[in-house]
């Protein structure tokens, strides 16, 4: 069968085929590893980059990562030469003599250099490891650790601080600690229902928050910053919606805030309509506002919802038009997850959106 | 070489056994060692659960509060691997007459075996209060002696089955390897209770 | 007995209805019949397959994309998942076992024909049930039916609680079916290579192929019954109120977890060895060398096929583990990387000093080589635990499972269609168009496979619907989707020449590549009883003793 369109396409790219062979391996290669390292010239970044690191769980892993990276690419590198060496010169040439080349049937010697070097390369790359997850592991916490205790939900994060009495919801506060006095965060993982994963790249790894386990983590953010962060274990239908930001604060920062989140509401009168309207509709079987009866611990507690910046678990930025179509229409932002939407007229949501806006 | 022609390899050496002394191991017992190794890893996952839930179930009743040790069951289901044993031995020696008898003792020990667990059961559901739903014990307990169980009755009906065929005078002699390759599987069930019953009965209480 | 040439042809049969045509294939005990079957099932879902990740690429070609919802998109995942998994690479893995394993042994068919056939037509209802949840497995929310808890099936996710009408026990019922069908198929392959060999084929004089075949067969008896034993946990549990799986009851979602990895390490080296195989098989004859170092292909393949059950947990290194257990499931994940590397090690020196060539079945194996390097190597960074701990769950392992299963083991099975399907259907292909359809798939591979690397170490987890701009990972996934399509055009270029040669190519004789293994001393394709008269074997290359009887293998094993 001869197809003329076909031949062309084969004629074209046979001479590349030289390249190709050798180029394209290292072109994949060098691009795979270069790549991460040109997202990070983009600027003070958004991009949650796993090795941008600014904290020392996370600095660990990436210097880990950076000699794990280093080995494999020397292997890859001699593999592959060889590899590539083999196809060009033992290919079949039409000059060949028919006859079979030299039937050999292994080589005790080279067999056994194959075998003893890897199992060298393993044992240096185990205990470059297990080095590293000792360190992470079983760090102790200090005394003046910030203790955190965070709930998985579908699909938000609590967050709640038994020693200072604070709690919060999807946007985590804590201190920048300086490497001469560090003040890591250690924060305590459980799940009120399916399995969900915190990771913030650029802090540490990620551990997972399973309903009838205690897992922990621990952060040590040496940059203030905004950093990113999503859930990483599929949590059901929203789980590509459930963001994390964590926020380093400095230590003024961080003292003002939670001084802050310590207080009960404070609504002004010009909002009691609206306060009236979420004290007596469902609102107030799943959200908390302390200092008033709303005491639900289903969703999301709302006393300083102002202080965040992004609402839905980070699906949508907290103004007051998203904040009002979240109240009305949840599904548009944040499609089947589980807050109802309320069935309230205009003026009412107007209203009780006014009354939520006044909660700093 | 032609189109179409087939080569029939040389074998000029005299390394090369005639057909006759080439021996391989019989398939049916090595296909049944193969089930037996798949159905043992499936036991091990019941068992392993049976053991990592002993203590930690919330609620409801406890091993020690409910469970009598079933040696009545134990002993007859122990007793019917002795009696294929002695089935597949008078079958290999054309005793046609043992063999039908020992059958019959196997199936109705087996029987009895089933019977008791269903005894048991019927009295932990309506006079303790234990079911498969009550608790953790409960789950784990009904799931593993369940699935013995289970295994008992499809054996039963192998015994059954391969009764009747003897009833009607159709196994000989010839078939005494596929008769012990049957048998094989019964033992396995034999070996499954005594495991079943240590982690149950004794461990787990 | 002297050496002879006996000349058997073909028995041309008289044209049939299609009725008797359809019975013949149903009914039938053969074990090539048995394979083709499982093979032409196989295509079919890895065209349903595909069809899944192309949906999912287009979604997350964009952020905040709405070409399905989310709650398709998460149906998307988790069939693509379990169907490339049970339904196209086990399948199609047992079809080229079933079909070459007797002719490489010389035996006329497996040792348990008709458990054969009906392990297949099991394993086949199991993928129908599965997808008849499309229709029937309505939630309460009318979401569609198919399931969408990942093809993992996480507890407590898969609880009546969080997974509400039937769409996860049309999962867990498909796969138990399909599962029994696999230890079925397990019991014959191991019972066929240890009972029916022809005399003279000793153990060590077995092919490779049948040698993994054993292997492989062995660990499918001690991996999916696990899976069976969890997924019966699985059921009680939705059906019986049980709480094996339940934490509102105390029940634990690691136990699940270490239940289903149990199964799902040895699972992935299941899939791999029969590529292994096929490349053990192909790369030596298309370098007309022999394999280097047999004794210890087997010695490594027996190995992995033991170390491969002590590095599951290495899957759950997130899960909050102390570090003791971080640190055993590192080392042993190291460890089982050792064989597999020997075994490149020896694919290369297999070729190395030989006569390469390079045809389709060799290119592919060419293409695996590379690719199950990188994947290796990406194997074993994601081994670190501490590494691990940042790529789990993201986009890096995605495509370091990919670069597995599509870069390793699709291309090993496509060089094993080229191979094959001249003996198979009595025609050869045509090498142009299989040429164009390895470079078209190359192309596709490397361009979603090594750019998908890339959004996982810049934070994007996976079995996500939707993704925030402004991340950085908008690019790459635009590239990532687009290799897709080339993949898709490779794919069909290879249907359509396997379809076209079928009717129309040149005839392929018993012997077009000049091999040396048993199965190429028979007709192609093969008549039902094999061989005309049992052969006897006196080395591994059968047929180079035939063909060079001065210097002949026996001589040097």
């Amino acid at each position: 069968m001869t197809c003329w369109c076909f031949e062309k396409v084969l004629r074209f790219s046979l001479p590349l085929r030289r390249f190709r062979n050798r180029g394209l391996f290292f072109l994949a290669g060098s691009i795979f590893f270069a790549c991460p390292f040109l997202a990070r010239a983009q600027g003070p970044s958004q991009v949650p980059n796993i090795f941008d690191t600014v904290s020392t769980p996370a600095d660990s892993i990436h210097r880990l990562s950076l000699f794990v990276l280093t080995i494999t690419a020397l292997i890859f590198v001699v593999v592959c030469s060889l590899l590539v060496y083999a196809i060009v010169k033992f290919r079949h040439r039409p000059t060949d003599e028919n006859h079979e080349p030299p039937q050999v049937y292994g080589s005790n010697q080279v067999e056994l250099a194959w075998t003893v070097i890897p199992v060298l390369i393993v044992l240096v790359l185990f205990f470059a490891t297990a080095r590293v997850i000792q360190s992470v592991q079983d760090a102790v916490p200090p005394a003046n650790a910030i203790q955190v205790t965070a709930v998985g939900h579908q699909f938000w994060w609590e967050f709640r601080y038994p020693a200072l009495g604070v709690v919060t919801a999807n946007e985590l506060h804590v201190p920048v600690s300086d490497r001469s006095r560090p003040t890591p965060t250690f924060v305590k993982l459980l799940s009120a229902d399916t399995n969900h994963s915190f990771w913030v790249p650029q802090l540490a790894g990620k551990t997972d928050l399973i309903p009838n386990r205690i897992n922990s983590i621990w952060i040590d953010p040496h940059e203030p910053g905004m950093y990113l962060g999503q859930c990483a274990q599929y949590c059901g239908v929203q789980h590509a919606k459930m963001l994390l930001r964590v926020y380093v604060d400095s230590p003024e920062q961080f003292k003002q805030w939670v001084d802050a989140q310590k207080q009960p509401a404070h609504s002004p009168d010009a909002v009691a309509d609206g306060r009236r309207i979420f004290e007596t509709t469902a609102c107030v079987n799943c959200h908390t506002i302390a200092g008033t009866i709303a005491n639900g611990r289903f969703g999301p507690d709302l006393t300083h919802l102002m202080s965040r910046q992004t609402i839905a678990s980070g699906a949508a930025l907290n103004t007051p038009e998203n904040l009002k179509l979240w109240i009305h229409h949840p599904d548009s932002i944040k499609p089947s997850s589980l807050m109802p939407a309320m069935n309230l007229s205009d003026k009412d949501l107007d209203a009780l959106t006014a009354y939520l806006e006044s909660l700093q | 070489m032609p189109q179409g022609a087939m080569l029939v390899s040389t074998a000029v050496t005299s390394s090369a056994p005639l057909e006759s002394q080439w021996v391989r191991p019989y398939k049916g017992h090595v296909g049944m060692l193969c089930l037996i190794a798949a159905e043992s890893s499936i036991f091990t996952i019941f068992v392993v659960a049976y053991l990592y839930y002993i203590g930690k179930s919330l609620s409801g009743p406890t091993p020690r509060e409910v469970l009598e040790l079933p040696i009545f069951a134990t002993v007859c289901l122990l007793s019917s691997s002795l009696t294929i044993h002695l089935a597949v031995a008078g079958l290999r020696k054309a005793n046609y007459n043992a063999f039908r008898l020992w059958w019959f003792l196997t199936f109705a020990l087996g029987s009895i075996f089933l019977i008791a667990t269903g005894h048991e059961w019927h009295h932990l559901i309506y006079d303790k209060g234990l079911t498969i739903s009550t608790n953790l014990f409960g789950t784990t307990y009904y799931s593993l002696v369940g699935l013995h169980a289970f295994h008992v009755t499809v054996g039963l009906i192998g015994l059954l089955t391969i009764l009747f065929l003897a009833l009607f005078h159709r196994v000989e002699q010839e078939h005494s390897k596929n008769v012990d390759t049957f048998a094989m599987y019964w033992h396995f069930v034999d070996v499954v209770w005594v495991v079943v019953f240590t982690v149950v009965y004794i461990v787990g209480r | 007995m002297s050496s002879e040439s006996i000349a058997i042809t073909g028995v041309r049969e008289p044209s049939r209805s299609i009725g008797a045509i359809l019975h013949t294939w149903i009914t039938t005990v053969d074990h090539k019949r048995i394979g083709i079957l499982y093979i032409l099932y196989a295509l079919v879902f890895l065209v349903i397959g595909g069809l899944e990740a192309t949906i999912m690429r287009i979604q997350l070609l964009v952020p905040h994309n709405h070409f399905v919802s989310p709650e398709f998109f998460n149906q998307m995942f988790t069939m693509h998942g379990t169907t490339m998994i049970f339904f196209v690479a086990m399948p199609i893995l047992f079809g080229f076992g079933n079909y070459l394993v007797p002719l490489m042994i010389g035996a006329r068919d497996m040792a348990f024909p008709r458990l054969n056939a009906f392990s297949f037509w099991l394993s086949a209802f199991g993928g129908f049930l599965l997808y008849f949840s499309f229709i029937g497995g309505n939630g309460l929310y009318g979401a569609g039916g198919a399931p969408d808890v990942g093809w993992w099936a996480y507890a407590p996710l898969t609880s009546k609680a969080f997974s509400i009408g039937h769409s996860t026990e049309f999962w867990t019922l498909g796969l138990l079916l399909a599962g029994f069908g696999s230890i079925g198929t397990a019991i014959n392959f191991v019972a066929t290579i240890l009972c029916l060999r022809c005399p003279g084929m000793t153990l060590g004089r077995m092919p490779l192929l049948a040698w993994l075949n054993l292997v492989t067969g062995a660990m499918v008896l001690f991996a999916i019954s696990p899976l069976t034993a969890a997924q019966i946990m699985l059921c009680l549990d939705r059906f019986l109120d049980a709480h094996f799986f339940d934490t509102q009851a105390g029940g634990s979602a690691v136990l699940w977890m270490h239940f289903f990895w149990i199964f799902g390490h040895p699972e992935v080296y299941i899939l791999v060895i029969p590529a292994f195989a096929f490349i053990s098989e192909i790369v030596p004859v298309f370098s007309r060398k022999p394999i280097f170092g047999y004794p210890v292909m087997v010695a490594a393949t027996v190995g992995i096929g033991f170390v491969s059950f002590s590095v599951w947990a290495h899957h759950m290194f997130t899960i909050g583990m102390n570090s003791y257990a971080n640190t055993f499931f590192t080392i042993s994940t190291m460890v089982v990387g050792i064989p597999t590397g020997i075994k490149i090690f020896n694919w290369l020196g297999t070729m190395w000093g030989g006569k390469l060539i390079f045809k389709a079945p060799l290119l592919f194996c060419i293409g695996f080589l590379f690719q199950f390097l990188i994947a290796g190597l990406t194997g074993i960074m994601l081994g670190a635990a501490p590494f691990n701990w940042q790529l789990n769950n993201s986009y890096f392992v995605v495509a370091h499972f990919h670069y597995v299963i599509v870069g390793g083991i699709l291309f090993a099975i496509f060089g094993a269609f080229y191979y094959w399907f001249p003996k198979m259907s009595g025609h050869l292909y045509n090498e142009k168009l299989a040429k164009l359809h390895f470079w078209l798939f190359l192309i596709g591979f490397h361009l979603t496979f090594d750019f998908m690397h890339i959004p996982g170490i810049l934070g994007m987890p996976r079995r996500i619907y939707t993704y925030e701009p402004g991340r950085g990972w908008e690019i790459w996934n635009v590239i990532v989707t687009i290799g897709v399509f080339f993949q898709i055009v490779g794919t069909i270029v290879f249907v359509a020449n396997l379809l076209y040669s079928i009717f129309r190519g040149a005839p392929a004789g018993n012997d077009p590549w000049d091999a040396w293994t048993l199965e190429w001393s028979t007709t192609s394709p093969p008549p039902d009883y094999n061989f005309a008269s049992v052969p006897v074997v006196n080395s591994r290359r059968p047929l180079w003793d035939i063909k060079h009887p001065e210097d002949p293998d026996w001589r040097y094993e």
